[in-house]
């Protein structure tokens, strides 16, 4: 119960973090290599911000949240106007110029965050004691079992992920932008046809996506540390749930994440981490060799 | 030597509810050249694509030299001596003239450098593209690249020679070259000719084949499928005079 | 003077020019020229599948680490002598590349390059997973007695860089004469336009999987002599980064040239050597070169000195 409480709220960050490279992925067909650096900036400047604000947790949280995903969706526009663009998204050219990114992006944090991991404080953190069910004598029981608990704050991440990700399935489903955004994934020279500025629509769709996955890492930063190499286990992961749950597929990255971080808790508890790890990156490539369209993607005709 | 080269046995092509080709049954007589035409979307393409293996067949057989070739590989039938050029041209943009036709000749001559280079000369001669051999490929005009792939298919000294609307794209006096060169090879080789041009047809062709919505229409002489009225009514309309 | 006349005469001439600067250059550059050239043997098997066949593979460091580890846990847990020792690592590489490479290349493009990434990030975990026989990260030493072939004492500077000349030659001149031959131009031929090729009959399924064995067992014989030569084996060589260097050094020295790998790790060699002696981050420069190749010369030096002035290079 336990793990699966922890694995529910691995499974929500994940969740975000991996819709961030899959919108990327369907919208522009470019993966990026680098999105887990968008992460890791989203967990340091929320630290950078927290500790301009000072005094209150609170308040620091809240603009963490708000600077840092803006700011991170900044730094991706930026990259996506002088470098992926130039490159008209050639395949090739675009992971290799992702890869660049990468280290850039790791190594100038390294050079002024520096190697260490820092903490943030979040902004509320009761234990809240949880209850459990049994069928006793007198009906139905509740009890509380020593050392079943939660904290409230990763309930609020659990929460905050849900909430965020309604409103981007509302966001692409019911607004224009959403509409404007699955046009130009069908058919960018239609779109572009139609006045869609599709340079526009890309920049805003990659700063999107390095956006969500800068959510999720100020959401995480409380419980984690910021640290420069962060970025390396969010983005490995990301692919997993991507390919597993079909690139480009809304539902699929969100079912595939709620496996995977579910089954990464459980496994953790009973098999060593580093064998999950193991059979999940396999798992992850066979997948891709037998059946490439993941869960619920389509088939690429 | 049979007098039927290649023939086709109910061949058919579906995807999903749509038939490209339905049930068609097909001889290809062995050293003439034959045409075979019909309206836009009426599964020529489709057809050839799975004689040739590109594309794989929904159901039917195709039997080569009296061998069934239906279960094979696009590259295994090649090698048996089929030669495609692609409707579409696909030469290899970023190589020279002499590599690209090199390329097709050695597969057969690769043992021996000197016999591959020796076939890209005489056959780059044969379609008059000898002063442009270090040229690149994708450098080169539509029309001759055009070219530049039926003579890759040369290099190959096939049995049987499927061009896929060859003069498309060519100018008159290409067109006429082509001719030339079509009517030279016949007899050692066999040609299946998928065409628009009516005038190359009926200059070229021994034998028409009619494909219309998928399945076979008519097949015949010239003279027979002009005066065919289901085939006018179908296609020719008033493009050539009866 | 043709063309094939011209490639072997510079082909001979790098070799001889390698030779002779380990007479010319003080002891600390004759110690990373041995380096170079062994893992320019690397870049070299990486090239033949990037360069000339067309694959990007973003998991060679698993091949690498596979003829690392063949070689090192041979001598190490086993206790074999040297020759041995490097026969096990090449087997060891030749399997595993005709694994890897069979499923694969089921697939294509971006999901060529997220399977073989995903097969040698699994190839690095069981490196830590069996940390009890391979010491993980840490590594072993393969001591210095021990490190012999024939007879010979290759650990002294002389015999290392001669050995690492005589290995680079080797393969240097293979590839070299690989690329020229109806096979190698079969390879260029899938780059360039794999349907093309199919449709004139070749088989190139057969051709690719080739490709892989060869380009990966390659790299397995570069990382069986790295750690005969230098004699360590590590877990740091089977992670991503060792993936990335060798896709680094190609782009940067000439993708699809014979000389481009060499001249790629020379040239990151040297310039990593002197940020590293400025600042930490080090790989910073990695970064910006590959954005800076990749926006202005997709075809490295080597590659653009072709493209411009000598179009007869190899």
């Amino acid at each position: 119960m336990l793990a699966s409480l922890e694995g529910a709220v691995t499974a929500a960050i994940l969740a975000l973090t991996a819709m961030g490279l899959s919108i990327v992925f369907g919208v522009m067909r470019v993966v990026n290599v680098a999105h887990g650096e968008f992460y890791m900036v989203g967990a340091v400047l929320a630290w950078v911000v927290a500790s301009m604000v000072g005094a209150n947790p609170v308040v620091g949280f809240v603009a963490a949240l708000v600077i840092a995903p803006l700011v991170v969706g900044l730094i991706a526009m930026t990259a996506d106007k002088l470098i992926l663009q130039r490159l008209a998204y050639d395949p090739d050219r675009t992971i290799v110029a992702t890869i660049g990114l990468l280290y850039i992006i790791q190594q100038t944090t390294l050079m002024t965050f520096g190697p260490d991991a820092r903490p943030v404080q979040p902004p509320f953190n009761t234990r809240l004691s949880l209850p459990w069910f049994e069928w006793g004598e007198n009906g139905f029981e509740m009890f509380w079992p020593w050392g079943l608990s939660i904290t409230s704050y990763k309930l609020f991440v659990i929460i905050a992920a849900c909430a965020i990700l309604t409103a981007l399935w509302l966001l692409m489903t019911r607004s224009k932008a959403g509409l404007i955004m699955r046009a130009t994934q069908q058919d960018s020279e239609t779109a572009q046809a139609f006045g869609i500025p599709v340079g526009q629509v890309y920049s805003y769709v990659f700063g999107l996506g390095a956006g969500l996955a800068a959510v999720g890492a100020v959401l995480v930063v409380p419980i984690q540390q910021a640290h420069y190499l962060m970025g390396h286990d969010p983005l490995l992961l990301s692919f997993i749930v991507v390919i597993i749950g079909g690139l480009g597929s809304l539902p699929g990255t969100v079912i595939a994440a709620f496996l995977i971080g579910m089954s990464d808790g459980i496994i953790s508890v009973f098999f060593s981490p580093t064998l999950a790890k193991i059979i999940a990156t396999l798992a992850v490539a066979l997948v891709l060799v037998f059946r490439p369209q993941g869960l619920l993607g389509r088939v690429e005709r | 030597m049979a007098s039927i080269i290649l023939s086709t046995k109910g061949l058919t092509k579906s995807y999903g509810g749509l038939n490209a080709n339905e049930d068609v049954d097909f001889e290809l007589q062995r050293g003439k050249i034959t045409a075979l035409i019909g309206p836009n979307g009426a599964g020529k393409s489709t057809f050839v694509g799975m004689i040739s293996g590109r594309i794989a067949a929904t159901r039917g057989q195709v039997i080569f030299d009296g061998r069934d070739i239906s279960a094979l590989p696009a590259h295994e039938r090649i090698k048996l001596g089929i030669a495609y050029t692609f409707q579409i041209t696909s030469v290899y943009a970023g190589l020279t003239l002499h590599e690209n036709v090199a390329i097709a000749a050695r597969r057969r001559l690769g043992k021996s450098g000197k016999a591959v280079h020796a076939k890209v000369v005489s056959v780059l001669q044969q379609v008059g593209l000898s002063d442009r051999a270090d040229q690149i490929a994708g450098d080169l005009s539509y029309g001759h690249q055009r070219v530049l792939e039926i003579a890759m298919g040369l290099a190959q000294d096939p049995v049987l020679f499927i061009l896929d609307e060859p003069t498309q794209g060519l100018a008159e006096t290409e067109v006429d070259d082509f001719v030339a060169l079509i009517k030279a090879l016949a007899g050692d080789t066999t040609v299946l000719l998928i065409e628009h041009n009516m005038d190359v047809v009926m200059r070229t062709a021994d034998h028409i084949h009619v494909l219309d919505n998928g399945r076979s229409l008519a097949s015949g002489t010239p003279e027979e499928i002009q005066a065919n009225k289901a085939v006018q009514a179908a296609y020719l309309g008033t493009d050539v005079d009866a | 003077m043709t063309n094939a006349q011209r490639s072997h005469i510079l082909h001979f001439a790098t070799i001889a020019v390698l030779a002779c600067l380990f007479f010319v250059l003080p002891a600390y550059h004759v110690g990373n020229l041995s380096r170079i050239m062994v893992l320019a043997v690397y870049a070299m098997g990486f090239n033949l599948l990037f360069g000339y066949t067309g694959l990007l593979s973003l998991g060679h460091a698993l091949f690498f680490a596979t003829g690392m580890y063949g070689l090192g846990m041979a001598m190490n847990n086993f206790g074999m002598a040297a020759e041995p020792a490097i026969l096990i690592g090449i087997i060891c590489a030749i399997v595993m590349s005709a694994v890897a490479g069979f499923l694969a290349l089921r697939t294509t493009g971006v999901a060529f390059m997220i399977v073989t990434l995903m097969f040698a990030q699994a190839g690095y975990l069981t490196v830590l997973y069996f940390g009890a026989y391979t010491r993980g990260d840490e590594g072993f030493v393969i001591p210095q007695p021990d490190r012999m072939i024939a007879g010979i004492d290759i650990t002294g500077e002389t015999s290392r860089y001669f050995a690492a000349l005589i290995l680079f030659a080797i393969v240097f001149l293979a590839i070299a004469h690989l690329v020229r031959s109806p096979f190698g131009r079969t390879l260029i031929a899938i780059r360039e336009n794999e349907e093309r090729t199919k449709m004139l009959g070749y088989d190139t399924g057969r051709h690719k999987l080739l490709a892989v064995i060869i380009s990966g067992t390659i790299s397995g014989i570069a990382g069986a002599a790295y750690a005969l030569l230098f004699g360590y084996a590590g877990a740091t060589f089977a992670t991503v980064q060792y993936s990335i260097f060798p896709l680094l050094w190609v782009l940067l020295g000439g993708a699809g040239t014979t000389l481009g790998p060499l001249i790629g790790v020379a040239f990151m060699f040297y310039l990593i050597d002197l940020s590293s002696s400025i600042t930490q981050a080090y790989m910073l420069i990695a970064g910006v070169v590959l954005v800076l190749l990749t926006l202005f010369a997709p075809q490295g030096l080597a590659g653009e000195l072709r493209r411009r002035l000598f179009t007869w290079l190899p």
